[in-house]
């Protein structure tokens, strides 16, 4: 332990503690526009400056250790008037348009000049212009950018796509992909994760919620929307609730009031997922047993940030890939064939939209792939970001909304559909329903317990021997099915490197393209408390248990939709409106270059 | 006016990349050697185009934006092809306040170039120093690595007749 004195009180802290988190421990704010705990440590803002005995300057405090005896003054004058000069500097390069930016009332850099109470800005009329950009998923607007690298280093050190990264230098200097190329012309996987974290209005989300307003706006339309698992845990951020606080019923009672025609949970397509994505890897298994083809590991496919990362990197292996679409275009495709059917609507005058924690679900609905004779499956995806905004813009008052229910008959799900919002969920669905039509006995434990793989903490593993299974299954008898979960591209990559050098021992393997899986997705609700994931994926285990049915296949709507359209799993019925498949791209963008 | 950069490419330039393997080697492939072997790599090729720093990128296991951050921060790496000479105007104080913006505007009419751009026949790249330390008898222009002082719109125009 390390004493030292921070305003004048004694104060012990472990060893290595920089000055910002020993004065967070202690609460004393100290204002930071770029460090990020444990992810973000460029110490370019130099907002944090306090003033450390017997040093020369003013230290930063984000990169500032505590030494033994330092004594440490955070509020003296001449600390507060570097900072309020500091963010003067910033003001006089950015370009001032809180009243019409899409950060307004959210703005880190905005709440700061409130905190240090500045009340003039001397150097204005300076600003650089830089290129801005608005890609399928990602608006850039760079002229915003304080240059606080926070988005480097999600792009880089968590995720490990690195796209971004600063280019040029100097009044030059702009945050960027290679060479100043556009998103789109690299392989971005469009995750969005860099927009959780940009303090400003520099990196957003491309709009949506013009589209949907227009939908909803004209008579002849008749509008559907869907909301994936991990929205309801999360949404209630925006409107004052704890993190992790499932608001399920509000959620669809708001979207009622927005005026949608349909409300439908794309929780029923996850249901869904489980049976066709199950089927598909008993098949795979069989096929691997009896004929010895080598199509194991069988790869998840609901995480579209995850696919274009796999299609930019692992051109060869595509085929490891489930063709599942993910469950929220199996539900646009289903809305626009077997339900407009049966309420008699013509699938042309419909408007399907997702509401996603996720930014790369809207590249993935402009994916050739992704529509039925020239319709798209979905039409529009928003972000739980802009829901609440467009929520909050329609006036409703979310918090004394009364609890409703989604619309049947696509509505209704189990609690396996839940926990696919967190990384681990869709094996643990998927192994509920396979092992149940393998033995005809339940799985023998509530969660699957994953282990940790050594030195790689992100990653699990677990396994699980079927003993005594139907004669139809017999070549499965005492057979070991090991499966892998990870989740964020980084950690994906491990396991994709085992199977291109052919040493992967998995037959099963779950990835999602974001850190935690969903409920940390790139469209989720801002947040700077670590624990707001933890949260929110308590919030969708406990919506699993609060649930009578909580098995896929026990989903007796999922079960009628086979009966009465897609015949049976993994049909060619279902192989038409379930189904995809994948496109090879290059390394550096959609070119192949290799 | 900047140069126009260069589009992104599909491969269609021919890089040996057994000969760009090859220099990475000589670093040991290592990341800490990344400025060294972009030095290498230009004086082979005379500039670093887009297609040389993907090899790299793909080689070295480094992002191609963290690879073109690099080339685009240090102002001795170029992604243009080089003139066979260099003509650098010099814009510190000294020749600023002596008419170096007139020697730019002269220097553009008689290339025909854009700044940081290389004439058509490829025989000048134009680029601006800061100070070449002829301050007492600006404006100064250095071409190649000789200096030529007190430069004015006349002599500029024998000055470069002298080059190839
Ligand atoms: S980024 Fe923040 S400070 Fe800048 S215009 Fe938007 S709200 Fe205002
Ligand atoms: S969307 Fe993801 S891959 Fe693309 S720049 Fe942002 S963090 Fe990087
Ligand atoms: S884009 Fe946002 S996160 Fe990235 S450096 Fe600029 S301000 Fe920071
Ligand atoms: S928070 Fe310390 S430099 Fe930005
Ligand atoms: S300013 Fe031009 S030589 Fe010094």
């Amino acid at each position: 332990m390390i004493n030292c004195t921070i305003n004048n009180k004694p104060i012990r802290v472990e060893k290595n503690t920089t000055i910002i988190e020993a004065c967070k421990n202690y609460g004393i704010y100290i204002p930071s526009l770029c460090n990020l705990d444990k992810i973000c440590n460029f110490g370019t803002c130099r907002m944090c400056v306090v003033e450390v005995e017997k040093a020369k300057t003013l230290q930063a405090a984000c990169v500032t250790a505590v030494q033994e005896g330092m004594v440490i003054k955070t509020n003296t004058l001449k600390v507060q008037k570097m900072r309020k000069v500091l963010y003067e500097l910033l003001l006089s390069d950015h370009k001032q348009q809180c009243l019409s930016c899409s950060r307004n009332m959210t703005c880190e850099l905005q709440a700061l000049g409130r905190t240090l109470g500045i009340k003039e800005s001397r150097f204005n009329n300076n600003e650089s212009h830089r290129k801005s950009e608005v890609s399928i998923s990602i608006t850039r607007d760079m002229d915003k950018c304080i240059l606080c690298r926070r988005c480097i280093s999600l792009c880089n050190e968590v995720q490990g796509v690195g796209i971004l990264h600063a280019q040029n230098r100097g009044f030059d200097t702009i945050i960027s992909a290679a060479d100043e190329f556009d998103l789109s012309q690299t392989d971005c996987i469009y995750c969005g994760q860099c927009t959780t974290v940009c303090p400003v209005g520099a990196l957003m989300e491309t709009d949506a919620t013009e589209v949907v307003k227009q939908a909803l706006n004209n008579p002849n339309i008749h509008t559907v929307v869907q909301v994936a698992p991990a929205i309801r845990v999360a949404i209630g951020e925006e409107f004052g609730y704890p993190a992790g606080t499932p608001v399920t019923g509000k959620l669809f009672s708001a979207l009622r009031d927005l005026g949608f025609n349909d409300i439908f949970d794309t929780n029923f397509a996850a249901d869904l997922t489980v049976i066709e994505e199950g089927t598909e890897f008993l098949g795979r298994i069989k096929n691997a047993i009896l004929k010895g083809q080598n199509q194991l590991p069988m790869v998840t496919s609901c995480s579209p940030g995850w696919i274009k990362y796999c299609e930019h990197n692992f051109p060869d292996h595509l085929h490891h890939l489930s063709s599942c679409k993910s469950p929220h275009m199996m539900l646009g495709s289903l809305v626009k064939s077997y339900y407009a059917n049966k309420i008699n609507v013509d699938p042309r005058s419909m408007f399907v939209v997702s509401v996603m924690p996720c930014t790369a679900k809207k590249f993935e609905i402009t994916r050739d792939e992704m529509s039925i004779d020239d319709l798209h499956n979905v039409d529009a995806v928003l972000t739980t970001r802009e829901l609440a905004a467009l929520i909050k813009e329609a006036g409703i008052d979310f918090t004394r909304l009364p609890e409703s229910e989604a619309d049947n008959p696509l509505g209704f799900s189990s609690g396996a559909a839940d926990i696919f919002g967190v990384t681990g969920g869709v094996m643990e669905a998927a192994l509920r329903t396979a092992y149940e039509l393998i033995t005809s006995r339940e799985l023998p434990f509530d969660h699957l317990h994953l282990k940790q793989i050594e030195g790689f903490d992100p990653i699990k593993e677990a396994s699980i021997t079927i003993t005594d299974p139907l004669p139809a299954f017999s070549y499965l008898n005492n057979q070991t099915l090991r499966i892998a979960v990870a989740s964020g591209a980084k950690n994906a990559e491990v396991l994709m490197k085992q199977i291109k050098e052919g040493t992967s021992p998995y037959h099963f393997i779950e990835i999602m393209g974001c850190p935690g899986g969903c409920i940390n997705g790139g469209g989720q609700p801002r947040s700077k408390d670590p624990l707001t994931a933890q949260k929110r994926l308590e919030g969708l285990f406990a919506e699993d248990h609060r649930k009578s049915i909580r098995k896929s296949h026990n989903n007796t709507f999922v079960n009628e939709l086979y009966e009465a359209f897609l015949i049976n799993p993994n049909s060619h019925v279902a192989h038409e409106f379930l189904h995809t498949h994948y496109v090879r791209r290059g390394k550096f963008n959609e070119f192949l270059n290799d | 006016m900047l140069a126009e950069r260069h589009q992104p490419c599909n491969g269609n330039l021919q890089i040996n990349q057994q000969e760009v393997h090859k220099i990475i080697d000589l670093f040991d492939c290592k990341r800490s050697n990344l400025i060294q072997i972009l030095h290498q790599l230009q004086n082979v090729y005379g500039f670093l185009p887009i297609e040389v720093l993907m090899q790299v990128s793909k080689k070295m296991d480094v992002p191609l934006s963290e690879v073109t951050g690099v080339v685009s921060f240090y102002s001795f790496f170029s992604t243009q092809p080089q003139g066979r000479h260099t003509i650098r105007v010099c814009l510190g104080t000294a020749c600023y306040v002596r008419g170096g913006k007139k020697i730019i505007e002269k220097v553009q009419e008689l290339l025909q170039v854009d700044l940081g751009g290389t004439t058509e026949d490829q025989r000048f790249t134009f680029e601006i120093a800061r100070c070449i330390g002829a301050c007492g008898l600006a404006p100064a222009v250095m071409i190649d690595n000789e200096v030529y002082r007190q430069v004015n719109s006349n002599k500029l125009k024998s000055i470069l007749a002298k080059y190839e």
